[in-house]
């Protein structure tokens, strides 16, 4: 996983709340593999339309957002299913921020797992940052995840809360199996005094 | 733990391995489901030469992608879908995971299967690559949902890291009006609380009509938590959790049950345990419910009409309200009862068990279906008990489809798909945009209320249908 640490870049806002992990990307896409890369099926019966030409109107396919590494978003951003292609299909699309009020939370912690940076901020907020990106298109928003700031095209600056453990796992690109494997021994420990009690299992 | 504590208060203490001092915790897992949408998560374990730590506590069952015309894998004719289903039975018995394959009797929806084997049980944490887990904690388990990396995780080490959801207690007293059933209770909590109402909790269903339920209302009811926004759902084991899973092939025999018993029974919510949210309905006044548009949030009595963007209370509203409405095709002011159907979906890990099947059943008995529409079983074994019921024949004469089980139409994987405008009186969990295929229309009902949809052709009221004797 690669870390994250600064990232200043443009945005783009995506107004409608409850964006369903089967807007991000569809079911009939789900069987591909990992390394098959999903970045071209993002929001893709959004993005395109039925003949697979780009749709005009959808916000990532005007030129000025073309090159967005960041999303601002409604509410519950992320919310369905648990499948990790959601993340997968904005990470290899390139986005690594997604800027909402509420994240669904399975998509939340899918985030994580690969390097892309979810920021909660008040929904007032966000949808001031949305019309900001809608006067200016194609300006920029700088997040460092260090200081938990965003800066937005104001320059306004916001803090952000994120969980202690997901911001040293993200700043150092680590991944979680190496880091509890470490905890084996009190794995075992724990497993064999439960089976000790609770024998049915 | 010190003070009084709810049941997940308690189901989580007694699994937490350690605690960070910045709270993320590391939780032991009980039991492990896996699907036919697990393989890049195997695939995962592979690279890194990780073995599955627990296979005694992992179960897998193929059903996103399985056939329900038929169970003979080379009845899968698309090739990637058969090879997910392949790769599943072929990764669980490289693992030496218990497998509930294709030519088994138990294959089934995961989240229908894990409490008929009587695999989910109170008190266990149970995860599983699939966000309706949340299902399994009407037995009174902690149940939800994870992504591929943390099925990974949990194969490799049995264990994940967490940070502690918050308490909400959902409170529905009272007594339910006949035809109102846990679909339309759950789809009008959704509609009071909204899609995002349940964010960062873990909800408990409490009160006397949760208590009057049977077991699968429960599953029913603990299924759409996800929807809600919750990270699981929960109820707490009694008399009737016990009961069900008494004699089940999975749940604990002789002096182990006595064991169990007492220990299930410790685990109710302390009766001055503290909810950081709580919320109640009055059971008498639920109606039976309908879906109208792309959010299960849009849930209405079935004797209400099509909203009015107009009379929405602010601009984002109203944006939301008339995106919907167009992806709908649907008029402001309709009657409900007005919006004419062209298929019926009656399955999913929401309503595919027998009292599910029934309760349509029940309805469709005598009357005929005038669009298409059919039945998925949610197991094999379902499916078994339905047609030693004769069940199957009243679908049958209804016009119905009979079919094997899996997910089906509720995600399409499998080929099950609506067609692109049309619309569908379905009882799985999601009407989101092209959730059912691509410009499919979907609205989301009681099994009943699907049944009294096929034979009028239109959403319809289930209360006005006499049912026989
Ligand atoms: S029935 Fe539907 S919601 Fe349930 S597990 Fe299958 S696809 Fe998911």
């Amino acid at each position: 996983m690669q870390p994250f640490r600064r990232l200043d870049a443009s945005a783009a806002p995506i107004g409608m709340p409850n964006v369903d992990t089967d807007q991000i990307i569809p079911a009939r896409f789900l069987w591909r593999k990992r390394s098959d890369g999903f970045g071209h099926l993002l929001f893709h019966d959004l993005r395109f339309g039925d003949g697979g030409a780009p749709k005009p109107d959808f916000v990532l396919n005007r030129d000025v957002y073309r090159n967005a590494r960041i999303l601002v978003a409604g509410r519950n951003f992320g919310c369905g299913s648990s499948r990790e292609h959601a993340v997968w299909a904005l990470y290899d699309y390139g986005i690594r921020a997604v800027v909402a009020p509420s994240f669904g939370d399975i998509f939340f912690n899918n985030s994580f797992q690969n390097g892309l940076l979810p920021v909660a901020l008040p929904a007032e907020r966000v949808a001031a940052l949305r019309a900001l990106l809608e006067q200016s298109p194609g300006s920029s928003i700088a997040i460092d995840l260090e200081a938990q700031t965003l800066t937005g095209p104001d320059r306004a600056v916001d803090r952000f809360e994120i969980d202690p453990f997901r911001k040293e796992c993200l700043l150092a690109g680590a991944d979680d199996i190496s880091f509890t494997l470490g905890y084996r021994d009190r794995i075992a420990e724990f497993e064999n005094a439960c089976e000790a009690k609770v024998r049915w299992l | 733990m010190s003070g009084p504590s709810t049941l997940f208060d308690k189901i989580w203490s007694s699994h937490a391995i350690l605690v960070r001092p910045d709270g993320a915790t590391l939780l032991y897992v009980d039991r492990h489901f896996v699907h036919d949408g697990s393989g890049n998560a195997f695939r995962m374990l592979k690279e890194r030469g990780l073995a599955v730590r627990r296979p005694d506590r992992t179960f897998a069952t193929p059903d996103h992608y399985v056939s329900t015309l038929s169970h003979d894998l080379a009845s899968i004719n698309e090739p990637h879908r058969r090879g997910v289903v392949e790769e599943l039975e072929a990764n669980a018995k490289a693992a030496g995971l218990t497998l509930f394959g294709l030519s088994d009797r138990r294959q089934g929806i995961v989240h229908v299967i894990g409490p008929e084997q009587g695999l989910s049980q109170p008190g266990m944490i149970i995860v599983c690559g699939d966000s309706h887990t949340a299902t399994h904690g009407a037995l009174g388990a902690l149940a939800f949902g994870i992504g591929a990396s943390e099925v990974g995780h949990v194969l490799a080490t049995q264990t994940l890291w967490q940070r502690k959801p918050r308490n909400m207690r959902i409170v529905i007293d009272g007594t339910l009006a006949q035809g109102v059933h846990a679909k339309d209770v759950i789809l009008a909590i959704i509609a009071q609380i909204g899609a995002a109402g349940g964010v960062g909790h873990v909800i408990e269903y409490a009160g006397s009509a949760i208590r009057a339920m049977g077991i699968e209302a429960r599953l029913t009811i603990c299924n759409m938590s996800i929807e809600a926004g919750a990270r699981a759902g929960m109820v707490a084991p009694d008399d009737t959790t016990f009961a069900y899973l008494h004699g089940r092939p999975y749940a604990p025999k002789g002096a182990d049950w006595d064991a169990a018993l007492a220990h299930w029974a410790s685990l109710a919510s302390d009766a001055d345990a503290r909810f950081d949210r709580e919320v109640h309905l009055d059971a008498a006044e639920i109606a039976p419910m309908v879906t109208w548009g792309t959010s299960p949030e849009t849930a209405a009595p079935i004797t209400a009409r099509v909203p009015d963007p107009a009379s929405a209370g602010d601009a984002a509203r109203r944006d939301s309200i008339e995106r919907a409405l167009a992806y709908m095709d649907l008029r402001p002011g309709t009657p409900l009862t007005e919006i004419a159907i062209d298929r019926v979906f009656i399955g999913s890990c929401t309503n595919s068990r027998i009292e599910d099947l029934r309760a349509a059943a029940k309805v469709l008995d005598g009357r005929r279906a005038v669009v298409p529409a059919m039945a998925v079983p949610g197991s094999g074994l379902v499916k078994a008990q339905a047609e030693a019921e004769g069940l199957d024949a009243i679908f049958k004469r209804a016009g119905f489809e009979w079919r094997e089980s899996g997910c089906s139409m509720c995600v399409g994987m499998n080929g099950d798909l609506v067609a692109p405008g049309e619309r569908c009186a379905s009882t799985s969990n999601r009407n989101f945009v092209g959730r059912q295929g691509k410009g499919a229309r979907t609205h989301l009902m009681s099994p009943a209320m699907a049944a009294a949809a096929a034979v009028t052709g239109k959403l319809a009221d289930v209360r006005q249908f006499p049912m026989r004797p």
